[in-house]
This record gives C-alpha cells, structure tokens and sequence, in this order.
C-alpha cells in the first residue's frame, strides 16, 4: 500500500516551545485517518505543515508520494483541506466564492467550472442557497460551504480539521454519511478531530497525538481489539465472585469483568451454577480508554515548573 | 490569479466607496470656490488653485494637489494595507494559498490589484476634477494657458502634461502602497499594516519642515511628491521629478524585495 502522508522526525518550534516534536505520520490510500489529540497538542500545526502553510523546522513532509512545500503545485491541487474553521468573502454568494478560490491555482478548468460548483453545493446540501451573501449563512452553512470548497476538484485526498464543527446532529449524520460516500469511492480522509465519538464512527486508522508527541498510531480495530475477557452484568455479583474467584477482574456494582475470551463458556458456567446472567459482551477497550490511556493530562493545562 | 484579485477588488463596494469619498473633497472645494469666488492667491494654498477660476481645465491638477497630501495617501494605504493582512485577518489566505495560489504569484496579484486601484483612484480624480472644472468654472482664455512660469501653454501642451502629472502622481502612491504591502506581509492586521504605512508618511512629512533633519531630507519619501508643479513651468523642470521617480523606484524595489522575502518564508498561523 503506498503512503499518503508521511513525515519523518517531523519537528516545529516556535521560539522554545516544541510544538510538534518528531512525528512519523503514515497514512496509506484508502485509510480514513482519525488524528487525535486534545487542544493544543500540536495537531493544527501538523495539519498546517501538510499543507505547505507553516514550515518545518526540521523533518520532513510527502503528501502523495512527493516532497512537500516543494511540489506543493503539483500536489495540492489533488488535496482538498478544512483548516480550523472555514473562511470566505463575506460580501460575495457561496457559488461566487466557490468559483474564486477554483480559479485562483492549478488544476481547475474554468470550462467545467460552474458545473463542478454546481454539483458540490448539492453534494454538501446547499444546491438550493442561491445568491444569498455569505454574511447571511449559519455557521452549519459556512462549514457545509468550506467542505464544498474542499471537494471542488474532486481530491484524492481530503485533510479536514473539525469538519463537523457548529453542525446540528442532523448534519453531523448527513456529513459522516457524505465522508464515508467519498471514501468508498476511493478518497483517503485524513480526519483532525478532538472528538472521539466522531472518529471512533468514522475512522479505520487512528493517530494520537500528545504535547506534540505521536503517542499512539495504529488500526482503530487493532486498538479496539478484545482483551481476553467477558464482561457479565447480573443482580447476584458476590455469587459470582464466589464461583470463579481468581478469574474476576474488577467488579462495578452488577458490572462484572471476568477472564475468559469466550462469553459464551462464562455464560454456561454461571448459568450452570444458578446465577442468573442479565447482560454478557465481549469486554473491548473504548477508544476513549485506549487515548487516555495513551496521552497525559490536557494539554491545556499550563503548570508552573519548579 | 490577477483577474481573481482585480475581480475581488472591483467587486468589493468598499473601493468604490473610497474612491467616492476621495472625490469628495475636491468637489467641495469647487463648489465653495465658486459661491465665493474667493480663490486663494497665487503662491497660498494648494498649488493650481488659485487659476483655476479664470481657467477650469487646470482643476484636475488642483484636484490632485488637494488630495496628495493625505486623502489619496490613506486610500492607498488602506487597499494595499489589506491586501494580504486583510485576507489573514479574514482567515481566507490560508485557503488561497492551500488552493495553491502560490505564495510569490498571490503577492505579484495583490500588487497589480494595487497597482490598478492606484491608477484607478488617480485618473478618477482627475476626470472628475475635469468635469468640475469645465462645468463650473470659466472656459480656457482663447490666448492660451499661462503656464507657472508665465509662458502660454496650448492646450495640447496642457494635456500631455496633465497626463504627465497623473502618471507622475501614479508613481509617488505606487512608493505609499510598497510601504503598506510590506507591512501587510508582516501583521495579520490590516489596519496595523495601514497605520504603519500612515506613520510612515507622517513621520516624513514632518521631518521635511525640520531644517535640522536636512541632511536626509532627499530621501524622504514624500520629498518630491508635489514636484509634478514642475512638469507645468517651461520649460520643464525635470531635476526634481526624476529625482522623485528614482527615489519612489528605490522605495518600491527594496520593500517589494523585502515583503517577498519574508512572505515566502513566513509560517500562515491566521
């Protein structure tokens, strides 16, 4: 599989602050990529190094297979990026900022233009906005209008930053549904988010990001994977506990967790024994659990160095 | 990527809206000239004004005269102080150079912009100021024009000049808008970058009147501004007005170097 993104020993300072401090992405076609971290991890200013925006202070950066800021003209044509909030020309209508920014770089026929311009404003919902300025939009408008912005050239790869950003939940849905349309269709999604909710939904392949450190890059599956015990609820816990004893892990209430990686032999053995059994899963670590896990306190937080 | 700059500037009502004010001003002062008919004598005031009552198609040249010294000034510096800050600010030059715009190629396209504003704003004033002048005040004297020296000037001589004197004007606010350009790659703000520019100005206008500041009087860059006077004694005097244009030339080209140099190289964090 070949690499869509990858950075190597990629580091960012500004002034004595590490804001990024040597990361090896590896995001391979056809990958939705979560990239996780908490505020102020460094995760915009990844985003923004991709991109050609801001430059590395050492390491470097290839986006479909080139060097980047050096072939930005040839690759960013076939990348489509949301970069923190979106951003247009007040005054002007959606479609008129649409066709500005397609005819202000490579790789955008001004032919087929209002055709593309046309059909990604009904692709993202707003097929029916007209020539309202954009002053007039909600801003679940403006973030639909930045992601038509994105889709515009019909990208190989899209890099969004909180792409569900000011959506009500109807068009958190429509979004995911419109990403995961495009994925099949062959898009690789590199998804900056600090909502694990949305990732966990979303993603195959998760990257977590902590202080400026990647802490944690792997399958979302791989991470998820079942660690070898059940998980039973029932109203008689401590009749549990007696039976099996050492095999029982940790007890919450009715909430039991007992070692064994098959629910359903922990199932006949306590039904065997009596004990009624209410509820029985496979026991998985959330990926909240497995980011906690992985990265320190918020990042946010400032303490004072003694 | 030029037409995409001239099309954005065009359509956005705040330059025209500019452009009407700075007409304003020398709209009034002829308006009032002529309710009075007290024009200033010669020598007081801004230059060509005190002529233009018995001969209107001086006025565009007084038109220019009254709003060099600080309406075309501020004009300039706020479209070319917006020019890249003013996208920063709005957080769409993060966009535009994703697209890729390219970072020299958006720069060359904010300066041609600019460049069409400033020319723009100039030949404005001075058609408008030609309207004026022949509607309101007397038509040009059969003799012939009386040039600053006190020579006659045909009219034909008339128009080559004036045109002589736009162009002149043009190039003396092309230094202002290198200046605002500069600092608009430097801040994020656009009216820092305008400011800056405006500071610019004043600073050197004032250090002009200053006789202790003479030794760098010559390279200040409003030194020669009113030195398009010039182009109308006879014959023309063109020590001043090459000096102005190879001054504002040495302006232009360093801090264009400069805004280059830093903008190819600077981390987009708006």
């Amino acid at each position: 599989m070949s690499a869509v993104i990858a950075t190597r020993a990629l580091v960012k300072r500004f002034g004595r602050l590490r804001a990024v401090d040597g990361i090896d992405l590896d995001v391979r076609a056809g990958d939705v990529y979560g990239f996780l971290g908490a505020n102020g991890s460094g995760k915009t200013t990844t985003v923004r190094m991709l991109l050609g925006l801001v430059l590395p202070t050492s390491g470097e950066v290839e986006l479909l297979g080139e060097r980047m800021p050096r072939a930005g003209r040839r690759v960013l044509p076939r990348v489509g990026a949301l970069i923190e909030s979106p951003a247009h020309y007040g005054h002007l209508s959606g479609a008129e900022n649409l066709k500005l920014l397609d005819a202000a770089g490579p790789g955008g026929s001004w032919r087929t233009r209002g055709r593309r311009v046309a059909e990604v404003l009904e692709q993202v919902g707003l097929g029916g906005v007209g020539r309202r300025p954009v002053t007039a939009y909600s801003l679940g408008m403006r973030q639909r209008l930045g992601l038509a912005g994105a889709l515009l050239r019909r990208p190989d790869l899209l890099v969004l930053d909180e792409p569900t950003n000011g959506l009500d939940p109807q068009g958190i849905a429509e979004i995911r549904e419109l990403l995961l349309e495009l994925h099949r269709g062959g898009t690789t999604v590199f998804l900056s988010s600090h909502l694990l909710a949305e990732v966990e939904q979303l993603c195959s392949r998760v990257g977590v990001l902590d202080r400026g450190r990647l802490v944690l890059q792997d399958d979302l599956a791989t991470l998820t994977a079942p660690t070898g015990a059940t998980v039973v609820r029932t109203p008689e816990p401590d009749r549990v506990r007696a039976l099996l004893d050492a095999r029982v892990i940790a007890v919450d209430g009715d909430r039991l967790v007992v070692r064994g990686p098959d629910p359903a032999a922990v199932n006949a053995l306590l039904v065997g024994a009596g004990i009624p059994v209410t509820a029985l899963a496979l026991d998985r670590p959330s990926l909240e659990e497995v980011v906690l896990a992985a990265a320190a306190t918020s990042a946010d937080r400032v303490e004072a160095v003694r | 990527m030029i037409l995409v700059e001239l099309r954005k500037l065009f359509r956005r009502p705040r330059t025209w809206a500019t452009v009407a004010v700075l007409n304003a001003l020398p709209v009034l002062v002829a308006v009032l000239l002529v309710l009075t008919d007290l024009a200033p004598r010669p020598g007081e005031g801004p230059p060509f004004l005190s002529a233009v009552l018995s001969n209107g198609a001086l006025y565009p040249l007084a038109a220019l005269a009254i709003v060099l010294p600080l309406f075309l000034p501020i004009a300039v510096a706020v479209v070319a102080g917006d020019a890249v800050a003013g996208e920063a600010q709005a957080g769409t030059l993060r966009y535009l150079l994703a697209r890729p715009a390219g970072r020299t190629r958006l720069l060359v396209a904010k300066l041609v912009a600019v460049l069409a504003f400033v020319l723009l704003a100039v030949v404005v004033v001075a058609a408008v100021g030609y309207v004026v002048g022949i509607s309101l005040f007397d038509a040009q004297p059969v003799a012939g024009t009386t040039s600053v020296s006190g020579t006659s000037l045909s009219s034909g001589e008339i128009a080559g000049r004036t045109a002589m004197a736009i162009g002149y004007v043009g190039v003396s606010m092309l230094g202002v808008a290198a200046f605002a350009l500069f600092f608009s790659t430097l801040t994020d703000s656009p009216l820092g970058a305008t400011m800056g520019a405006l500071a610019v100005l004043v600073a050197s206008s004032l250090l002009f009147t200053l006789d202790a500041a003479s030794p760098i009087a010559p390279y200040l860059p409003t030194r020669y501004w009113l030195a398009f006077v010039d182009l109308f004694r006879d014959p023309i005097l063109w020590r001043d007005l090459t000096r102005g244009l190879a001054l504002q030339g040495v302006y232009v080209g360093v801090l264009l170097a400069a805004a280059w140099a830093n903008f190819t190289t600077k981390d987009i964090t708006s």
